[in-house]
Formats: structure tokens, C-alpha cells, sequence
């Protein structure tokens, strides 16, 4: 008998506060492409979260999600077992990432970052690029899925804040030494934390090399009717949702997205108190 | 009883709410009326011959007919009449602008010279919905046999169920998808509580679940199917999704912490029920001062939300003056009783914040108004030199959507006009592209609930042609 819609079929804890999911979508399985997302509810009186689709597998009918705690609803999707079932999934969202030979394409993931960026490294590589991937993360357990992503690149660069894993320092110090060592990068893909994808824009900035960021504005609805997940890129206000997510890097207005992601901060942080982990 | 004693019947009044309480819950402010109070209220209408309510009344409901039998206590029979033209009277009862509609010529008021005197059909019809929904007893049509042909509806909202409503008792298969978890459209996310209780939206969706519609949520077409792909399983496709794209203004600051669209205010409020956080868990700003830009029925939702999430002042800023706003009266009257201020003939410049982007205020101008634009109303002037800043915390933009962009972008053969609204003939929502029907806010711009209702239920004829005759 096939399972029901949104049941839970594996789970493994790939990293301190960081799970994977494979859920059974098969509708969602089969449809989606690199770059998209769904948004989630975990209960009845849930938020709509989105995370993306690091992955599917259109025969068994699943995607795969990976999540890190960082609030209420990330730390209750982390409390589910498997055979249990979300509450909602909605998707593919989002617009595909635009795939094509370019040559040499840096693909950047921060912390969780790398879930996402997975399926795009895939699909860069599929296209017959020349990957070079960077990894990076404060300490060494916070790197995820190197061994896939490894798989897969030409070159692999791993860097952690504290040095416990490979280089030691922030990603961006490791794009800066290949961009000077005089080597052509066609191709800059980055999805992390805000602030880490503005570095490497500002780093690229100079050079003129094409950058990809991928965006994680808060979301409601997801299909562009609520304008929540709204940024101002090159001048215009765009919606995350649909537009996007991923965007020029360097005509992104960083410190205004940035600035929205801390809309509901307060509130967050009472749900966050009566749970067991609180918000990092 | 002769017309001098039905014209000497007093307006029966709906009890409401009191404004001091109301504003601390989600109730619904009118409270109904009782069964005697409804029969007294029926007994108003001259039963008219040439009855100018069914003229103005979008869906042309035999309305002498279904107050005849409201008078004569038989509100079963007065349903049936309602529904043989509308399939929601709970919701149109509520939310119709009935003042410009059925009750705008009515004789009673014609003759009393008051429009406030008009029947109050609107209220009376709202009165035998909510009557069938509280004897528990839901009445089902007999269904014709299975015509074997199958009919995809894209949108929950009022025009989509309509379809789905019709085309399943002219006994087609119908499988509704909508994008959201929950049905209903701006029935449900943006209209709230205290105005549309959305038990009421459920009771009319269990009530197509039984004659058999089958309902998809979190189905976002255009993204996990295509139009096309949906015209591959279904014999004909209507789309209803509506006008969910906000507008905004393209001013300073309009992206700072503590703006949103209505519709993101209203969709935490409403569909997320945010007024419950943390009980549930979706967040949703509560703020002390809150700035409402905009004059329309979504402007004075938007407020009075406010109001009900604790905002100690709600202020309404519309660039006309009160004549030239577009909300309901009785919208406008229950927003002021609450409290909800209103500053006419201002415009925002720019919204203000302090060093974390958290908004602060807003700086307004003040206007006068000139010649009559293209809709008729008087144009505002912005007057140099009369700018001031009203301190607040929030700033909901109500200025207006436009049509949801999702299916048109991801369906290029259907064509849309110059406001993104998608071409479809007047007499049956037929698209640019075959097979492909549309109806509602799509089509018409932000517009009305019975009038999206009106436009599902063409459609739904001309579903029926094309499937059962191939007629196109
Ligand atoms: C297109 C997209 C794809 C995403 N993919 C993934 C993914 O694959 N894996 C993953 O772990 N996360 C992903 N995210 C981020 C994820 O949605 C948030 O971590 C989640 O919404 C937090 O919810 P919460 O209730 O657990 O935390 P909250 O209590 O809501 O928030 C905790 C902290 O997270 C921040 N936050 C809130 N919402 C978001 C958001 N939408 N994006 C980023 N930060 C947020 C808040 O500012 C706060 O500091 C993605 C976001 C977007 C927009
Ligand atoms: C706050 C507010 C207050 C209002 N008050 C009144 C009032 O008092 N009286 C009145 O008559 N009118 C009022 N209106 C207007 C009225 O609600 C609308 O005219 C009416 O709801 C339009 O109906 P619809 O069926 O065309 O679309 P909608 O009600 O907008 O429903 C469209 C549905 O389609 C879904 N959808 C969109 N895209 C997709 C997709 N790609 N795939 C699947 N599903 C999709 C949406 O999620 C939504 O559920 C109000 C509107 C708002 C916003
Ligand atoms: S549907 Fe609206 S306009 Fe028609 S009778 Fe009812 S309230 Fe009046
Ligand atoms: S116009 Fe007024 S009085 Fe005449 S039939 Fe209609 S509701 Fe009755
Ligand atoms: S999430 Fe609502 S418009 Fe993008």
C-alpha cells in the first residue's frame, strides 16, 4: 500500500541540529528542479516555513529535506518520527535555477547552506561546468553532505571559523585566493547566511565575476500573494517567492534584507523560550 | 396586510456587539436577527411587480419571492428560493454591498425617502442561512446520473466554488486545487473573522464535499501542473485564482520593518491566526500605533484588526475625502464606532525609521481635490508645503491588488490585458485558449464577492455546454 501524502519515510540527524528528511510527495518528486522549494507546516497551528528540495527520488516518490533548528518550527519538524506525517507541503515553489555551460563555476554553500546548494551543484556539474565547490561552517560537524557534494565537484574546498576542518577561516577567504591565484571563474553560485552571501558578493564585486545568490526572506503564502518575502534587487521590489529565490548578487540591497529578517524577532524568541533549544 | 401597514413597520435593527468589547475579540459584530424580528422585517416589502432589487442584484435572486416566504416563517422554502440563484447566501448576506446593490432602489426607501428604510435583504437573507446552518440539518439536491465528463477548478475563492457547486449538480466530476491549505480564497485569508466567520466557509465547503466536489490543497498549479497538463485529465478547466497580487506605492521606506500588504497583515491575522500567538505559532507584529493606507473594504478590515491585535490608535490615511472612499458604509460606521481614526486628503511620502529599520512614522501631504478622473471621482493635488509626520509603528499599504500573475506568467497562450487580468468573453469566461475558462478577481480586477459568484456561475453554464455539446 503506498503511503500517505506528507508521511515521513526515513530521517537521519546528519549534523548537530541538522536533519534530514525524505517525505513522501510524489506529485512534488517528480516536478521539481534544482533551485525550488516548498513551504511546510509541522502541525494544525503551525507556520508555513519554507526549506528546499536538497534532493528527490521521483521512483520512491520522496524529497528530501534538510533542516536545521534554529526556532519553533524547525526544532517541532526535528521532533517528528518517521511513519508520522507533516501537516502540509506545498510546492515546487520558487523559479528554477537558469542552468548552462558556463566553464568554471565556484559553487559557495554556508552551514546549511550546502543543502540547497546541492541539487544546483548537480545540476551545474550535469551541464557539464567545471565545479569547484567551497564549504564552510564554524566547526567541523556543521559541514554536511561534503561526501555527496564531493562526489560531484572537480575541486573541493572545505574552510571552518575555528580550524577543526580544513582551511581555517571564512569561505570568502578561500574565493579570494582563487580568484587571485589569476585562475577565469565564469560562475559564482552562493546560498548561506545573509551576511555570508553579501561577502561574497562584495568579493566578486571588484572582478565582475556573475554571482548567484539564493535568498531565505521570510515567506507566508509563497505564491507572490502576500509581498512579505519582498527585496529590493537593482532598484525594483521583487518577490522572493516567485521572482526568485535566486538573484544578482551584486544588485541585491543587502542590508535591507538582512534588516527584514529580524521583523519577528521578539516574537520568535517568546515561542522560543518555553521550547528546548532556543534560537542560535 | 396593505401597503400602508407594511410601510408603517419599523426597520428591524440587528443587535451588534458592543464597540468596547468587540475590539478584544474575533466575534462577528452583528449578532443576527431573531426568527420574529426576520418576519416582521419581510413583511416590509411591497412585493413590488416590477421589483428594481433583482434588477440590481447581480445574480438576479427572486428576492419579493424569498421575503414572502421569510413572512410566512417558512425560511426552508425562502433558502431553496435564494439558492436556486445563490449558492452562498451566509457569505453574501455579510459581505454584499447591499446599500449599492439589491437595497439601492428599493420602494420602501423610495417612498419613505430614506435609505436607510430600504428592506434589509442582505440581512434577511444572511438570516435563513444561518437558520439552516443552526438546525444542523444540511438539505442536499438531488444529484442527475454521472455524466462521466470531469471539470478542474483552480482557486477556492467565491467564484471557484460557484463552479464546482454547479457543475457538480449538472452531474460532472469536479476536483477543485487550491494553492493554500485551507479553502475559500479572501473568504478566508483576507475578509476576518469579525466580519465572515470562517465557520461559514467551512459549512459551505463540507456542503460541496458531500455533493461530491474533492478538493486538493497545497496545489499550486502552474508550478506541480500546468494548465496544459490539467487539460490532459479534465474535459474542461475554469481558473479562479483571483487578484492576490499586492499593489504597493513605490515610496521611501516602503520595505522597512513593520510595513506590509494587507493582504500579508490580513493572511497572518485571518488564515495563520495570528491573533491566537503563541497559541499558534505565526507571528504578527502588535503594535501600538498603526497607519492604514487606503479607503476600500481592505483598508477598514485591515484596522480593525489592528484594533483587535491592541493597537491603542488605528489610523485610516486616504488621499480623498469620505465621499470618495470605497469601503461599505456600514464598514466605515463599525470602524469609527470602534474607534478607528480617519485623516482624509493626506498621501504618503516616505515611511521613517529608526537606526534598526524599524518604522517610526510616516511623513504625509496634504491634498485637495480637483476635476473628476477616469472612475468619476475628484483627483487629489498634493499641496506643496503641507507636509507633517504622524509617528507610528506599522504601516499596512491597502491601496488596492492587481490579478495574481502565477497562471498567466506560466501559461503564455492565455492572454491577459494591460492590467494583467485575464480576456475572457463576458457571457461565459472562454479564454484565448480552448477548453480554458476564467471568472472572478482574474478577470475583473479586484472586485466583489457576488460579482466573482456571478461570473463562476456563467462559466459553469458555458463548462457544461462545451463538455455535454463541445460547444466553444
Ligand atoms: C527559499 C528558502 C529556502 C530555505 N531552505 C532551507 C533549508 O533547506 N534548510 C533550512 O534549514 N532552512 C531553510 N530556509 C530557512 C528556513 O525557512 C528558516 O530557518 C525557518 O523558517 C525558521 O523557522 P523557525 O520557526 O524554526 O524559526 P523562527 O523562530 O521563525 O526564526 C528563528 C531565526 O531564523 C530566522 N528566520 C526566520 N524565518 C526565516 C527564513 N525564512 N529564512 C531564514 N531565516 C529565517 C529568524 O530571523 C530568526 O533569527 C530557507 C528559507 C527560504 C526562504
Ligand atoms: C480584505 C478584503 C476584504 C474584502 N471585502 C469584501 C466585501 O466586504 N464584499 C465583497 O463583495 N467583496 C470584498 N472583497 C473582494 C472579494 O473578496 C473578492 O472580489 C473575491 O473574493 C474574488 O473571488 P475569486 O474567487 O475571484 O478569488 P479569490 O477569493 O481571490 O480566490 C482565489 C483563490 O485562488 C487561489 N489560487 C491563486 N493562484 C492559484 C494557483 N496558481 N493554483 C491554485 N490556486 C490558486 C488562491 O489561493 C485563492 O484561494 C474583499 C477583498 C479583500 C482582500
Ligand atoms: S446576493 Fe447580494 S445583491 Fe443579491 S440579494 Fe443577496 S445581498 Fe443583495
Ligand atoms: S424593491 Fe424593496 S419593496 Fe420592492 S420587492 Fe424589492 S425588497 Fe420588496
Ligand atoms: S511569500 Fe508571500 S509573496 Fe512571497
Amino acid at each position: 500500500m503506498l503511503p500517505e501524502l506528507y508521511t515521513i519515510l526515513s530521517k537521519t540527524v546528519i549534523a548537530p541540529r541538522v536533519t534530514r528528511f525524505d517525505v513522501y510527495v510524489p506529485e512534488i518528486a517528480r516536478k521539481r528542479r534544482a533551485g525550488q522549494f516548498v513551504i511546510i507546516r509541522v502541525w494544525e497551528g503551525g507556520e508555513r516555513i519554507p526549506l528546499t528540495i536538497a534532493d528527490a527520488d521521483p521512483q520512491a516518490g520522496t524529497i528530501t529535506l534538510i533542516s536545521q533548528s534554529v526556532g519553533k518550527t524547525t526544532r517541532l519538524l526535528a521532533e517528528k518520527q518517521i511513519g508520522e506525517k507533516l501537516q502540509d507541503v506545498v510546492g515546487p515553489l520558487g523559479t528554477a535555477t537558469h542552468i548552462e555551460k558556463w566553464g568554471t563555476v565556484v559553487c559557495i554553500g554556508g552551514g546549511i547552506g550546502a543543502a540547497p546548494l546541492h541539487p544546483i551543484a548537480q545540476a551545474v556539474k550535469g551541464a557539464g561546468n567545471y565545479l569547484i565547490t567551497i564549504l564552510g561552517a564554524r566547526t567541523r560537524e556543521l559541514i554536511i553532505l561534503e561526501k555527496e557534494i564531493r562526489a560531484i565537484s572537480d575541486e573541493i574546498i572545505i574552510t571552518t571559523d575555528d580550524g577543526s576542518y580544513g582551511d581555517k577561516g571564512l569561505v570568502t577567504e578561500s574565493l579570494q585566493k582563487l580568484i587571485d591565484s589569476g585562475r577565469t571563474l565564469d560562475k559564482i553560485i552562493t546560498i548561506g547566511p545573509a551576511i555570508m552571501m553579501k561577502m561574497v558578493a562584495e568579493t566578486t564585486r571588484p572582478f565582475q565575476i556573475p554571482t548567484l545568490a539564493s535568498l531565505n526572506s521570510i515567506m507566508v503564502d509563497g505564491t507572490g500573494m502576500c509581498g512579505g518575502c519582498r527585496v529590493t534587487v537593482a532598484g525594483q521590489v521583487k518577490f522572493v517567492c516567485v521572482d526568485g529565490p535566486e538573484f544578482d548578487a551584486h544588485q541585491v540591497e543587502w542590508s535591507e534584507m538582512m534588516l527584514r529578517l529580524n521583523t519577528f524577532k521578539e516574537y520568535e524568541c517568546r515561542l522560543s523560550a518555553n521550547g528546548k533549544e532556543g534560537r542560535e | 396586510m396593505n401597503a400602508k401597514e407594511r410601510l408603517a413597520i419599523p426597520p428591524q435593527h440587528m443587535a451588534e456587539q458592543d464597540p468596547a468589547v468587540r475590539i478584544h475579540n474575533q466575534n462577528e459584530v452583528p449578532m443576527g436577527f431573531r426568527p420574529e424580528q426576520a418576519i416582521q422585517e419581510a413583511n416590509r416589502c411591497l412585493q413590488c411587480k416590477k421589483a428594481a432589487c433583482v434588477v440590481n442584484c447581480p445574480v438576479g435572486i427572486d428576492i419579493p419571492a424569498f421575503l414572502a416566504l421569510v413572512a410566512q416563517g417558512d425560511f426552508r422554502a425562502a433558502l431553496s428560493k435564494i439558492k436556486e440563484k445563490n449558492m452562498l447566501p451566509a457569505i453574501c448576506g455579510r459581505v454584499c454591498p447591499q446599500e449599492e446593490q439589491c437595497q439601492l432602489q428599493c420602494s420602501v426607501a423610495k417612498i419613505l425617502k430614506s435609505r436607510e428604510a430600504a428592506v434589509s435583504v442582505g440581512k434577511l437573507e444572511r438570516f435563513v442561512a444561518d437558520w439552516e446552518r443552526s438546525t444542523g440539518v444540511m438539505d442536499l439536491p438531488k444529484l442527475p446520473p454521472k455524466t462521466g465528463k470531469r471539470a478542474a477548478v483552480v482557486g477556492s475563492g467565491p467564484a471557484g466554488l460557484t463552479v464546482a457547486g454547479d457543475l457538480i449538480r449538472l452531474g460532472h466530476e469536479v476536483t477543485v486545487f487550491e494553492a493554500l491549505h485551507k479553502p475559500g480564497g479572501v473568504l478566508t485569508y483576507g475578509i476576518p473573522e469579525f466580519r465572515l466567520p470562517k465557520e461559514i466557509v467551512d459549512y459551505e465547503v463540507r456542503y460541496l464535499e458531500k455533493l461530491g466536489v474533492e478538493f486538493k490543497y497545497n496545489y499550486v498549479i502552474g508550478k506541480i501542473k500546468s494548465v496544459d497538463e490539467l487539460l490532459q485529465e479534465y474535459d474542461a478547466v475554469f481558473i479562479g485564482t483571483g487578484a492576490g497580487l499586492p499593489n504597493f506605492m513605490n515610496i521611501p521606506g516602503e520595505n522597512l520593518i513593520g510595513v506590509f500588504s494587507a493582504n500579508e497583515f490580513l493572511t497572518r491575522a485571518n488564515l495563520m491566526r495570528s491573533y491566537d500567538f503563541p497559541a499558534v505559532d505565526t507571528p504578527i507584529i502588535r503594535a501600538d500605533r498603526v497607519a492604514t493606507v487606503g479607503g476600500g473594504n481592505v483598508a477598514m478590515d485591515s484596522a480593525r484588526t489592528a484594533l483587535r491585535l491592541g493597537a491603542g490608535r488605528s489610523i485610516v490615511v486616504y488621499r480623498r475625502s469620505r465621499q470618495e472612499m470605497p469601503a461599505r458604509v456600514e464598514e466605515v460606521e463599525h470602524a469609527e464606532q470602534e474607534g478607528v481614526e480617519f485623516h482624509f486628503l493626506v498621501n504618503p511620502k516616505r515611511i521613517l525609521s529608526d537606526a534598526d529599520g524599524r518604522v517610526t512614522g510616516i511623513e504625509l501631504i496634504r491634498m485637495e481635490l480637483g476635476e473628476p478622473d477616469a472612475s468619476g471621482r475628484r483627483r487629489p493635488i498634493p499641496l506643496p508645503g503641507s507636509e507633517f509626520i504622524l509617528e507610528v509603528d506599522v504601516v499596512i499599504i491597502a491601496i488596492g491588488n492587481s490579478p495574481n500573475p502565477l497562471i498567466p506568467r506560466e501559461t503564455p497562450d492565455i492572454q491577459t490585458n494591460k492590467w494583467g487580468g485575464i480576456i475572457a468573453d463576458a457571457a461565459g469566461g472562454r479564454t484565448s485558449k480552448k477548453g480554458v475558462f476564467a471568472g472572478g478577481d482574474i478577470v475583473l480586477g479586484a472586485a466583489t464577492v457576488i460579482l466573482a459568484m456571478g461570473e463562476g456561475r456563467r462559466a459553469a453554464k458555458a463548462m457544461h455546454d462545451y463538455m455535454t455539446n463541445g460547444v466553444w
